[in-house]
């Protein structure tokens, strides 16, 4: 089917190759904006439970939080929103939040602290996938009761179990989960004692710029204005999302103006409307890595020496610039870039010499089998073939096990792969969300289990790493917080069994009116509330 | 003992064959549902849960029970209605079908009702005007219907209608601006809309719908012209039909009363044969524009691994071509004075 699919992406690719379609015979009210994009991963809108991309998109628009990231300068990170300010005691266990004033739910009801109070506790009582975001610090269904308080309506009080940096508590505070929900209204709609959760999957109560009318799975989501807002009307009234699954529909769509935003633009059809009238492309990096890891089960791929043949002999400018032109850019470090302590060095480039000499010097001097476990989706697939290629340029004989995204990774889960190529995207926007799962194992028997930790996964035992990874999210001090992280990724590309290989740019198909389109960036989604047009 | 009418025996007979043929269904969704090489678990919680979380979803999904167990569970809940919960869309797999079914009923329908208006009269004129430039015509749509692959005639149909020329909106069920007006009855647009006098949503979903269904009904249309010129050219060479011409009846007489009479049981059962295709849904059809029926959603479903949404479209999916299949058998009857 995915075969079947990247077909028909090509075939219109080629068909639309040359052919004039007739521009802007439709046009978008000017108060509504119309996004093709693929929304069939959501699954729910509660901020305790929603982790998926699409879903992230419409949270942001929906959800304040305590912290969160302007969008016309997401370097700046995380300022003020829900809370005006916070103070850290001297022990640095403690954060107290003052509430900013004048914040109104699209209920009508008025934020508090206690709305606060009740979104962070739910998150942790309900225990859903992203709870870990929450619980990392801490946090269990018994002692909330004591570490998250709201003490008056304007003053909440998070107690952590460690004095951990105030970056790393903040950038968490961000992410999704961090959304506060209206008490009241997801506890009138409780059923069964979920706090609202079953009612807030498909329904929304936020104090957000927007509301969601109405969600058809598969099909759209509509937001109109949430008319309590309390910042800046946003200019756009209404937006509509749509799934559009194919990305040569999406560009049919946008040259016929019935769009004005196309989200999923293959190359072929991001090159296609290079000289179109009307319609421009918008890059963006986002912080999703393409990298290639190997299981330390594996004796030959134990050998360092074999590892750094295989990272030589990565042709990562070769595919940069073909069939990944213009969607991923060449990155070797785990962080990335934009991401505090990310590092742009490139120790490796193709040099199929220089792999020669690593592996003549290693244990395994003919290689041998390698098996790469990769999913069935087109562009992981033409990066194995090439991984195949080069490597086989080694003699290595390189066979790809092509597998649906589940039956891949629960090979990888269970530590059965020889090469894993896969992707990995932040869960929240701090260094930590990578390092705790790339350098950070800290037992790395089959008996621990921690499926989670991308370094179990590939069996790879990194005692001193995994303490200097601790280290990094109690430092307090940002700037060797950064340093920290630098330090440890230079070491990670000279140790690790993993080759990270690309970072993630997002080009948007987009009418010239559309004005601050902001994807997101690597450290969050989607923001309509700033977009003019 | 009084005896048993033999219509009570056939009322018996069907709804046993139908009872045996579902829970034979049942049992191979179940049985499908377990021995692929999916865990259920992870496509539930997903890559980054933990092992705790992992655990008790596990123990949630009644993945602990014996196997003949979770059967019983299974075809208890889906006597219900009820096939559980999708993983990827969080609503009762039942509510999406429910949701998801209309539009591919609508668009199935319409593309037979196409199929069958223009595919019959080009196949019988094919077989009585054999050899000449019209039967040529009607083997060559035919050839196209059934060489073509349908998401290429789906583009090109997209980049010149909708792209080029712009006679028929683009992907969806019907403009942005009418999203939401109307209050589904049926589930189905057109109906729907008209039946609640909104005739601005009804031109929309029309102008949405005229290309995909067209697309279908062409190649309903190849394979009931091809079967109906088949079938109509074994008719025309038999010696009823010479008696009937010596009788001195009118062409139309022989063709149409005669020939085209005899034909028509077997035209059934292409026509339900056709129209149960296109009920599946057509997936390609359905992604190319964006059309939210049940061949997609199976479809995204099972790359998603969702299988209870996957196993709940194909028990809809089979009870309905059990049910064609049962109101065919019933035309046969009605056509057939020897079925009755």
């Amino acid at each position: 089917m995915k075969t079947e699919n990247t077909f028909v992406a090509l075939a219109l690719a080629a068909l639309l190759a040359g052919t004039a379609v007739t521009h802007a015979q439709a046009e978008t009210p000017a108060n509504m904006l119309v996004i093709a994009n693929r929304i069939d991963d959501i699954k729910t809108f509660d901020p305790a439970e929603s982790f998926e991309f699409a879903g992230a998109d419409v949270s942001r628009n929906v959800y304040q939080k305590l912290v969160n990231f302007d969008p016309l300068d997401l370097d700046a990170g995380y300022q003020p929103q829900l809370a005006e300010s916070w103070i850290v005691s001297e022990d640095g266990m403690t954060i107290t939040f003052t509430m900013a004033e004048g914040h109104v739910f699209s209920t009508g009801n008025t934020v508090t602290a206690k709305d606060a109070e009740f979104s962070l506790r739910r998150a942790v009582s309900l225990n859903k996938t992203p709870a870990f975001i929450l619980t990392q610090f801490g946090f269990t269904p018994e002692n909330i009761e004591d570490t998250i308080k709201a003490t008056d309506d304007r003053t909440l009080v998070l107690t952590l179990d460690k004095p951990y940096a105030v970056s790393f508590v903040l950038n968490c505070l961000t992410s999704t989960i961090g959304g506060v929900v209206d008490m009241q209204a997801a506890m009138e709609n409780e059923v069964d004692g979920d706090m609202g959760n079953a009612w807030l999957r498909t329904n929304t109560a936020g104090s957000g710029p927007y509301k969601v009318v109405d969600w058809k799975p598969n099909e759209s989501v509509l937001m109109d204005l949430n008319p309590n807002y309390n910042g800046e009307t946003p200019a756009l009234e209404r937006v509509i999302v749509q799934h559009i699954q194919e990305s040569a529909t999406q560009r049919l769509q946008l040259e016929r103006g019935d769009i004005d935003v196309a989200r999923n633009l293959s190359t072929e059809d991001v090159a296609g409307l290079a000289d179109v009238e009307g319609v421009k492309i918008v890059d963006e990096l986002r912080g999703r890595l393409m990298y290639f890891s190997a299981n330390q089960k594996n004796e030959m791929l134990a050998d360092p020496k074999v590892i750094e043949a295989l990272k030589l002999a990565a042709d990562y400018e070769g595919m940069a610039n073909s069939f990944l032109k213009g969607q991923y850019t060449v990155h070797q470090a785990f962080l990335p870039r934009t991401f505090l302590g990310a590092i742009d060095d490139l120790p490796f480039s193709y040099d199929i010499d220089k792999a020669s000499a690593a592996l003549a010097a290693s244990a395994f001097p003919g290689c041998g089998p390698i098996k790469i476990s990769v999913r069935d989706a087109q562009e992981r697939i033409d990066i194995a073939q090439s991984l195949q290629n080069t490597w086989g340029q080694l003699g290595c004989d390189v066979e790809l096990i092509v597998g649906t995204g589940a039956q891949t990774l629960d090979r990888y889960r269970a530590r059965e792969h020889d090469i894993y190529l896969g992707a990995w995207g932040p869960d929240y926007p701090d260094p930590n969300t990578n390092a705790g799962t790339f350098a950070f194992n800290p037992d790395n028997s089959d008996a621990a289990g921690a499926t989670g930790l991308l370094a179990w996964r590939n069996a790879w035992a990194l005692p001193e790493m995994s303490n200097d990874t601790l280290a990094a999210v109690v430092e307090n001090d940002t700037e060797a917080r950064g340093a920290m992280y630098q330090e440890l990724q230079r070491e990670f590309q000279g140790t690790s069994p993993f080759g990270i290989l690309f970072q993630q740019i997002e080009q948007n198909g987009m009418g010239t009116n559309v004005e601050n389109f902001v994807a997101g960036g690597a450290t969050t989604a989607v923001s309509y509330w700033v977009i003019t047009k | 003992m009084p005896s048993i009418p033999p219509w009570l025996w056939k009322t018996i007979a069907t709804l046993t064959t139908i009872s045996v043929t579902l829970l034979g269904l049942l049992f191979v969704t179940f049985m499908i549902g377990r021995v692929m090489p999916i865990d259920p678990v992870l496509a539930v919680i997903g890559e980054r849960a933990t092992q705790a979380q992992y655990n008790d979803t596990f123990i949630a999904l009644g993945l602990d029970r014996p196997l003949l167990v979770q059967f019983w569970i299974y075809v208890r809940d889906a006597l219900h209605g009820d096939f559980g919960q999708s993983i990827r869309t969080g609503q009762d797999v039942s509510s999406d079908i429910a949701r998801v079914f209309p539009a591919t009923f609508e668009l199935a329908t319409l593309g037979t009702i196409f199929g069958v208006v223009i595919g019959v009269p080009l196949g019988v004129l094919a077989a009585v005007r054999r050899g000449t430039w019209i039967d040529q015509v009607a083997r060559f749509v035919g050839l196209i219907g059934y060489s073509m692959p349908i998401f290429w005639l789906g583009l090109v149909g997209l980049l010149v209608f909708y792209g080029i020329l712009g006679w028929v909106s683009g992907p969806g069920r019907v403009g942005i601006f009418y999203q939401g007006i109307v209050e589904p009855i049926t589930g189905m647009l057109l109906v729907d809309s008209l039946l609640r006098g909104e005739w601005d949503v009804f031109k929309s979903a029309f102008s949405h719908i005229i290309l995909p269904a067209s697309l279908l009904g062409y190649f309903s249309l190849a394979y009931i012209s091809r079967m109906t010129r088949s079938f109509m050219l074994e008719q025309m060479n038999s010696e009823y039909i010479i008696t009937a011409r010596v009788k001195g009846l009118s062409e139309w007489q022989v063709v149409w009363g005669h020939a085209f009479r005899n034909i028509r049981i077997q035209l059934i059962t292409v026509i339900a044969l056709a129209y149960a295709n296109l009920l599946e849904g057509s997936v390609l059809t359905e992604i190319i524009f964006a059309w939210p029926g049940i061949g997609q959603y199976i479809t995204t479903s099972l790359l998603a691994n969702d299988m209870n949404a996957v196993l709940g479209g194909t028990i809809v999916i089979g009870s309905i071509f059990v049910g064609i299949n049962i109101f065919s058998d019933l035309l046969y009857r009605f056509f057939d004075p020897r079925a009755k």
